[in-house]
């Protein structure tokens, strides 16, 4: 079984319900919702739990950005920067299936597909 | 350490403000469908190598027409088919930037044909994206010059045959044997596999680019769920089961790693180097009103025919060349027979104060007759009080109309009598100028020089003027 450090978070607005990132997803831990989004479609969403982090989904996805896929969450979740403070911070995962996170410095809900929002140390 | 996160490439707009409408966080393309794939894969390849600000992107027309609403590049929408000449212009103008070409099968291999085969057979140093789903996916589901045999569409509803529709063209195939290009491979968008091995070929095509190394044409054979009127998945498991049997995949040519890079000289059309081209920098010609004897106002419609060859359509030009310079609106069109030599041609000059409406002459206030089928054919034409001049050498008979003014000239013979029969539409400008009120000897004799720039044909063609001058001055008189 393969490690299961990865972290995908789907951005339910941008996603399309085509269903490509479940079939290709090797380790299984993606599936569609029944709910819609407000454009209409049944989104991907994530198990909550198994991923490791290849990326596959990632390239699979037709949506520019539908899909964020931290390859190694624990590095991610260390150099993160608070987005409010502007100083390094620390993430903590509070909903894997929805992808939120809270912001150690600012308390803050962090939304974890709202990946172009966010900043990571190099 | 560096943090691997796979996220909305910085090459892509954040919002899609462009898109018109209220959803601007998705993209317009159906779900499922293969554009958005390889517009993340190109994205990905600019931004990684620092040129997605230097770059320019053609989209074409089809469904990726509005590829502008989303890349954070320079963007121009070309006509349909015409991606590859626009690029063309883009990189020679700007030789520095990343220009991609980006077209779907019917954009490219249809209506495009003939520019994407050009542009490749100059070898370019562009990178063109070639987008095949064997469908047109934007019209609605016709057929493409891709389209397989036995597929159906809206447009071969009993499926494409051999006999009516020919075969599918492969344009991997047809680019990768032209001498130029210096990379073609075909690759597809089906599996996990397939689409790590687009990625890189997305990334060597740009990469190519980068180290000046000519043209490179990446076929993709892309989904598109909507007109094949399957689900996403199906469409791959399409791809790979039918649409790659019919394309195959892999490399055409590769030669990126023979090849010099090219050298490559901005060609620039700036402001100031427009009128040198056009040698108006040598042309500082200009006359005030005060200077010119002309007619306060002035609207002259002029027909002149003759024989191909008699410099029937010269005399025109020279009209408006002379009308220019004596700040007037000008028209010229041509009309003549396929033929460069014999035939019969003639064209229509409109000189006026007014801005001129439409160029055409077909009532014309002067008519100039070289040859008698012109004053045949046109004679009835001329409006009444008009006036007619006509070369008395070669036309036999005199115009019929008794309500315009005659003016025979034996142009031909004075010119033959000067040493050259080809200078006889000279005389009939001379004639022009001593006779009307719109040409002033002053300007045509500054403007001649111009035209003709060998002194020995400047000598011959003033007397001829001359000549004519005088004569049309007579007239006059």
């Amino acid at each position: 079984m393969a490690k299961a450090r990865g972290l995908v978070a789907v951005n339910v607005e941008e996603c399309k319900g085509c269903r490509l990132c479940v079939e290709a997803c090797p380790v299984d831990v993606l599936h569609l919702t029944n709910t819609f989004n407000t454009h209409g479609y049944s989104p991907a969403e994530y198990d909550g739990e198994g991923c490791t982090g290849c990326g596959i989904c990632y390239y699979a996805c037709p949506e520019p950005g539908a899909i964020t896929v931290y390859k190694n969450w624990a590095e991610a979740q260390e150099a993160y920067i608070c987005q409010t403070k502007k100083v390094p911070s620390r993430l903590t995962v509070i909903d894997s299936v929805k992808g939120l996170a809270q912001c150690e410095a600012c308390g803050q809900e962090v939304i974890l597909s709202n990946f172009s929002n966010l900043s990571f140390a190099e | 350490m560096s943090v691997k996160i796979l996220g909305k490439s910085a090459a892509f707009y954040d919002t899609y403000e462009r898109r018109p409408g209220s959803n601007q966080e998705q993209t317009h393309y159906c779900p499922g469908c293969g554009h958005g794939i390889l517009h993340k894969l190109i994205a990905e390849a600019l931004l990684d190598y620092g040129v997605a600000e230097n770059s320019v992107f053609i989209s074409p027309v089809g469904c990726s027409v509005f590829a502008y609403y989303y890349f954070n590049a320079g963007n121009i929408q070309a006509a349909h088919g015409r991606a590859p000449a626009v690029a063309t212009g883009v990189k020679r103008a700007l030789p520095e930037s990343i220009v991609i070409s980006y077209q779907g099968d019917g954009d490219l291999a249809a209506i495009g044909g003939n520019e994407i085969l050009h542009a490749a057979n100059r070898g370019e140093a562009m990178t063109v994206f070639f987008v095949n789903n064997a469908i047109y996916g934007m019209t609605g589901g016709q057929m493409a010059p891709t389209t397989l045999i036995g597929q159906k569409t809206t447009t071969t509803p009993y499926g494409r045959t051999l006999q009516n529709e020919g075969y599918p063209i492969r344009m991997a195939e047809i680019i990768s044997n032209l001498e130029s290009p210096v990379y073609v491979e075909r690759v597809m968008m089906a599996d996990t596999r397939s689409i790590n091995a687009a990625r890189k070929a997305v990334r060597k095509g740009i990469k190519n680019q980068i180290e000046k190394k000519g043209f490179s044409f990446i076929e993709v054979l892309s989904t598109c769920p909507t007109g094949w009127k399957m689900s996403a998945p199906q469409s791959q498991e399409w791809i790979k089961t039918t649409l790659s049997e019919n394309f195959p995949l892999g490399v055409y040519k590769d030669v990126a790693d023979q090849v010099e890079p090219l050298n490559l000289e901005q060609n620039l059309a700036t402001p100031a180097r427009v009128p040198k081209l056009l040698g108006l920098d040598q042309d500082n010609m200009s006359f005030d009103d005060s200077e010119m004897k002309l007619a306060a106002n002035i609207d002259q419609e002029i027909k002149i025919s003759g024989f191909g060859g008699q410099g029937v359509l010269s005399l025109g030009i020279w009209l408006s060349e002379i009308g220019m310079r004596e700040n007037l609106e000008v028209s010229w069109i041509p009309s003549y027979g396929p033929e460069m030599r014999g035939g019969t041609a003639n064209c229509h000059v409109k000189l006026s104060n007014r801005s001129i409406g439409s160029p055409l002459v077909t009532h014309p206030t002067i008519l100039v007759a070289m040859n008698r089928p012109s004053l045949e054919k046109f004679e009835e034409d001329v409006v009444e009080g008009g006036a007619i001049i006509w070369d008395s050498t070669l036309i036999d008979v005199e115009p019929a109309r008794k309500d315009i003014v005659n003016i025979p000239v034996p142009a031909t013979q004075i010119a033959k009598e000067i040493g050259n029969t080809r200078i006889s539409n000279v005389v009939l400008l001379g004639v022009l100028s001593g006779f009307s009120d719109f040409l002033d000897p002053m300007v045509v004799q500054r403007v001649l020089p111009l035209i003709f720039k060998k002194k020995h044909l400047l000598e011959i063609n003033l007397k001829a003027f001359q000549k004519g001058l005088e004569l049309g001055k007579e007239i006059n008189n």
